[in-house]
């Protein structure tokens, strides 16, 4: 079930669980990632998502369980997992009072760089994530996206193996949002292992090679994009119908085969497998003067529709 | 090691860059020297000491209490904003994170106590010490603010919030008034003796004054250090501890 890894798991955990007091919030979670492909942990607020992450990075420790990172576990061997990884989490870690340029040479510093070589590391990583020009401004000053970026530079100055990004985009504006997973889609040609959570599916469908979702503080679905957009077996013919009369008629027709209705926009759905002749067929069977439709579209699963089954379902 | 030299850098970049440290560490000790000397000295019956002569050690002690009760503050915004995450994920050091903002207090606080002396002198502190005098001195004040920014740290440790953390601090800000450096013990209720006498600050303040104006200080030097080393013993662990705890 699981894509061949040429080499090996980058991830790997069995059965780790956290509880904080008397709130379990992780109960026994499994997940493999493959090396140098991008994973992505999807769920709701208070899921899991942060916690699975921090457990991961080394920052905390599961009750129960264990995981290794870049073959190294966890718990045991801290130091060699974090020297292999970096981290960046929901709140962009950075001192605002320091320029771009001063946050990325300290990071550089602090992990070993010599002067001289933490200076041209940053000054490559501005150019890389576009935040040149901005380099000898207080972070203070910048705009949330180039925070952001700026924030995936800061973990970039050691050329890490395993990157986790903690929503990267939570707050975003729609065009940082792009450039973000510009930068991911990098990290990934560049070898790099990515594990990133979020809320959102279309940033796990556009991004990830596989998904995990995550609810209640276990994995209830894992699978690519594609796979688990499966699950939620067939499309969906919506149509517009063309007056009040119409949509009445069409909707006494199809009764029992319906899969949802708007009585406000006069649409109707129904189930279809999305092959042409079928369309065909249910537009004639609907209306077989050609004078009731107005407009049809055929709607793949999102992975939204995917996520609602899940979670709700 | 050159992470502590690192993140000292870094924390003294982001004290000079804070303004408000800037006016709570260098501005106000200054303000505070005029207010004591002005204000209230012509009241004060110090002896045969001109009373700036006698209120300016007390001023330096004070002064190392704001600036090092920042070193709560400052901690704290580490703690509390993720930054102290992306460190440990890069196997930085707790210790090294919070030497580095213990190094920036006693930067701070040097630059404090140059500035209240040059505004001291110039209304007339003439102290007597020979180069020894001023050393020994200068050791003490040293350890001493070593010392309460280590209790600050632990104050930024133990914080929910940067504002909490500011407010933990107000016993290092309190602590030097009931104690001899502004008036004389004396010259207070009897039952406050008892504490003034027996507290942390007298003795690091008799010492400052007995050693700059060349008088006989006994053996408040060494109490003096008993008090420093034995809170730096108590407050490292602690430390320590509240890192691992904050952390886990």
């Amino acid at each position: 079930m699981y894509p061949a890894a040429q080499a090996g798991w980058a991830i790997e955990t069995q059965g780790l669980s956290k509880a904080y007091g008397s709130v379990t919030v992780l109960s026994g979670v499994d997940l493999r990632v493959a090396s140098g492909s991008v994973f992505a942990l999807l769920g709701p607020n208070g899921a899991g998502k942060t916690t699975t992450v921090r457990i991961l990075a080394t920052l905390t420790l599961p009750d129960a369980g264990r995981a290794t990172v870049a073959g190294r576990d966890v718990r045991r061997e801290r130091s060699q997992v974090r020297r292999a990884i970096s981290l960046t989490g929901q709140y962009a870690a950075l001192d605002e009072a320091q320029t771009g340029a001063e946050n990325l040479r300290m990071m550089a510093r602090l992990r070993g760089h010599s002067r001289a070589s933490a200076r041209s590391r940053a000054a490559e990583l501005l150019d890389r994530f576009s935040l040149t020009e901005a380099a000898d401004r207080r972070v203070g000053t910048y705009s949330g996206g180039m925070r952001r970026r700026l924030d995936i530079a800061a973990g970039l100055v050691t050329d890490p193996q395993v990157m986790f990004l903690d929503e990267p985009t939570t707050g975003l504006d729609p065009r940082s949002r792009r450039t973000m997973w510009e930068a991911v889609g990098t990290l990934a040609r560049a070898g790099v292992t990515v594990f990133l959570t979020t809320q959102y599916l279309e940033e796990a469908d556009q991004l990830a090679d596989r998904v995990a979702v995550l609810d209640g503080g276990r994995v209830i679905a894992e699978g690519t994009p594609q796979e688990l957009k499966k699950t939620v077996a067939a499309q969906r013919l919506d149509l517009t119908m063309a007056g009040p009369d119409a949509y009445e008629a069409a909707a006494a027709r199809l009764a029992g085969r319906l899969l949802h209705r708007t009585p406000e926009g006069l649409v109707l759905g129904v189930a279809t497998d999305g092959s042409a002749a079928h369309v065909r067929a249910l537009l004639d069977e609907v209306d077989p003067q050609r004078t009731d439709v107005a407009r049809f579209a055929v709607h793949s699963p999102t992975l939204d529709d995917v996520f609602l089954e899940l979670t709700h379902g | 090691m050159a992470e502590y030299a690192v993140l000292a850098g870094r924390s003294v970049r982001l004290t000079r860059r804070n303004p408000d440290a800037v006016i709570t560490s260098l501005v106000l000790p200054v303000l505070l020297m005029l207010v004591f000397v002005y204000f209230f000295g012509g009241a004060i019956e110090t002896g045969t000491t001109k009373y700036v002569t006698y209120v300016a050690p007390g001023v330096l002690i004070l002064c190392a209490g704001y600036g090092a009760s920042m070193t709560a503050t400052t901690v704290s915004v580490d703690m509390t904003n993720g930054i102290i995450d992306r460190f440990r994920a890069m196997d930085t050091s707790g210790t090294a994170v919070l030497t580095g903002h213990v190094a920036a207090s006693v930067a701070r606080n040097t630059a404090a106590t140059a500035a209240v002396l040059g505004v001291a002198f110039a209304i007339g502190f003439r102290p007597q010490a020979q180069l020894t005098g001023w050393l020994a001195a200068c050791g003490i004040l040293l350890l001493y603010i070593t010392t309460l920014s280590w209790l600050g740290a632990a104050a930024g440790l133990l914080a929910k919030s940067p504002e909490a953390a500011g407010g933990f601090t107000f016993v290092m800000l309190f602590l030097p008034y009931p104690s001899s450096a502004f008036v004389p013990v004396e010259t207070m209720p009897d039952w406050l003796h008892g504490f003034a006498d027996h507290q942390p600050v007298t003795p690091v303040i008799e010492s400052l004054r007995g050693l700059l104006l060349d008088q006989p200080t006994g053996n408040s030097p060494w109490l003096a250090l008993v008090w420093c080393l034995g809170l730096l013993a108590v407050t490292l662990p602690v430390c320590a501890a509240l890192f691992r705890r904050r952390t886990a």
